[in-house]
């Protein structure tokens, strides 16, 4: 085990929603380099709290990379410098004692800062609200295998619901759009079996809940890079088709009472 | 409203706040997939009104435009033959389909289109920047590094706006004569096209921005055409390693011929 001396971090500090925020400079000493990047904000909350300080409010729950509560904006890159990665699996062994590591919270209108680096992911809910979702019915559990799902049907679907709604694609979009975030929700049912009768319903439904409070998209692909589940740009695609197909769908379907 | 999680509302530009500007969907409870709640509209205002919608008219818009500068630039080819070559396929253009439909008549269908097809393109990347914009109030406060963005996909819009300024001049230069050199005759004759071009590429300047917006112009395209397979939903495992091929492909021939044009004057290929 190394350790790392003399970490420099500015990490954003912001009181409350309202309020202006800055940055605040830090120096992190003895770090092991097996620590998470999130252990080793533990380790300076520690001494902060030591300090009568307030500690710095950081997002995070599950730390094994699977629950998407953990987010930051590390050194101009969502989740970090490690691709397919979440923050609270970045060790800090990708790092070398000395350097200066940005700390910054998301960033776009729909994720209001809660405080310092936390912010309110509710939008990505009301995005799932709006068609996220199957109508099944109630009762005893079906037989398994009862509605069979053709292999690469099931992966592909598999892939979309890999995403962790952890919001790095909208962070790391330089329009602050949720394409990818839709997309791979909307995808993820659309191509199963289960999910075609309400298939354009959802398209249309969640393409609006999207509209209403992100960016557009300019097909950079600066979210799928920075996606710790490396979701693929199809998923925008499969949107895009969908939402065209299901405005004419919808509009005869609806026209018919 | 109901419920405590209503996003406050309230953001300056002043404050670092960073919270949900205005309600650009004040928002009931979502139930369900309920669509009827959406205002009825027109169908194409409807799906104009979304950002994917206004991404079909970017991208559909966009096709019509490539299609105009492929054969903008097949039929300037023609100025290799000479004079009389480019300038009788200027006089054939205008007869298009002639005696079939009017002289002229098929040309101003198509010139009504593709400026139809500029201004949707335009207003489109107007509305989506000025969302785009919403969408982030607050910028990083720290540089970005941006992994796979690259400066032709980061600069669509400045690119866009180049070429247009310079179509301005182009139309001006070459369709009204307005900033071009005068003839023989000490006046601006449209129809001698190839005695046209040839005396406005002679200087080096014009030349210069010529070549300079068909580099932006190719920059422009380079990210455009990849891109509308994505904003038009054509995505397929089968094809999709060739549509960054075609996108290169496509304005590479576009730039290469276009910008042999004033490189042939200047080279004196092409001469009066």
């Amino acid at each position: 085990m190394n350790q790392l001396t003399n970490l420099k971090l500015k990490v954003w500090r912001q009181a409350g929603p309202e309020t202006k925020g800055h940055f605040e400079s830090y120096t992190v000493d003895k770090v092991s380099d097996e620590a998470s990047f999130l252990e080793m904000l533990d380790q300076l909350n520690e001494r902060l709290i030591s300090e009568g300080k307030e500690a710095i409010v950081f997002d995070h729950d599950c730390r094994e990379g699977i629950c998407g509560t953990c987010s930051l904006m590390i050194n101009g890159r969502a989740h970090g410098p490690q691709r397919a990665t979440t923050t609270c699996q970045l060790h800090m062994r990708t790092f070398k004692s000395g350097d200066e590591i940005v700390i910054e919270p998301w960033r776009a209108a729909a994720f209001p800062i809660i405080k310092d680096l936390m912010v309110d992911r509710a939008s990505f809910d009301r995005i799932v609200e709006a068609g996220g979702f199957i109508t099944a019915p109630t009762g005893g559990a079906p037989d398994a295998n009862l509605i069979l799902v053709p292999k690469p049907v099931a992966d592909a679907a598999m892939d979309s619901a890999a995403c962790i709604g952890c919001g790095a694609c909208v962070a790391a979009c330089p329009n602050g759009a949720a394409n990818l975030f839709t997309g791979a929700k909307i995808s993820h049912l659309n191509v199963l079996p289960q999910g075609q009768s309400e298939r354009y319903k959802r398209a249309e439904a969640m393409v609006h809940a999207m509209d209403d409070q992100f960016g557009s998209c300019t097909n950079h692909g600066e979210c799928s890079a920075a996606c710790p589940k490396e979701i693929s740009l199809d998923v925008i695609a499969m949107m895009n088709s969908d939402f065209r197909k299901s405005k004419s769908k919808n509009r005869k379907a609806l026209s018919r009472g | 409203m109901s419920g405590g999680c209503e996003p406050t509302t309230s953001v300056g530009t002043a404050s670092m706040a960073q919270t949900i500007t205005k309600s650009r969907g004040a928002r009931e409870p979502v139930t369900g997939t309920a669509l009827s709640s959406r205002k009825k509209r027109p169908f194409l205002v409807d799906i104009y009104s979304t950002a994917v919608g206004k991404k079909y008219a970017m991208a559909i818009s966009g096709i019509a435009l490539m299609g105009f500068v492929l054969f903008h630039m097949i039929g300037n080819l023609k100025m290799y033959y000479g004079a009389y070559e480019l300038n009788n396929y200027a006089a054939f253009l205008k007869e298009l389909l002639y005696p079939l439909a009017p002289k002229g008549a098929v040309l101003w269908i198509l010139r009504g289109g593709l400026l139809a097809m500029l201004v949707l393109h335009l207003h489109a990347a107007w509305s989506l920047t000025v969302m785009n914009r919403q969408a982030r109030p607050v910028q990083y406060q720290s540089p970005r590094d941006y992994e796979v963005a690259n400066f032709a996909s980061r600069t669509m819009r400045y690119s866009g706006m180049i070429v247009f300024s310079f179509l301005v001049w182009h139309l001006l230069d070459l369709t009204f004569g307005v900033v071009n050199t005068v003839g023989t005759e000490g006046e601006f004759v449209r129809e001698e096209v190839y005695q046209n071009v040839v005396r406005s590429f002679d200087r080096w300047p014009v030349a210069a921005f010529y070549i300079l917006a068909n580099l932006l112009l190719g920059i422009h395209l380079r990210h455009g055409a990849w891109s509308l397979f994505q904003s038009l939903g054509w995505n397929n495992p089968r094809f999709n390693a060739w549509r960054w091929a075609f996108a290169t492909g496509f304005s590479l021939v576009v730039v290469i011929g276009n910008i042999s044009f004033p490189i042939a004057v200047l080279a004196g290929i092409v001469k009066v």
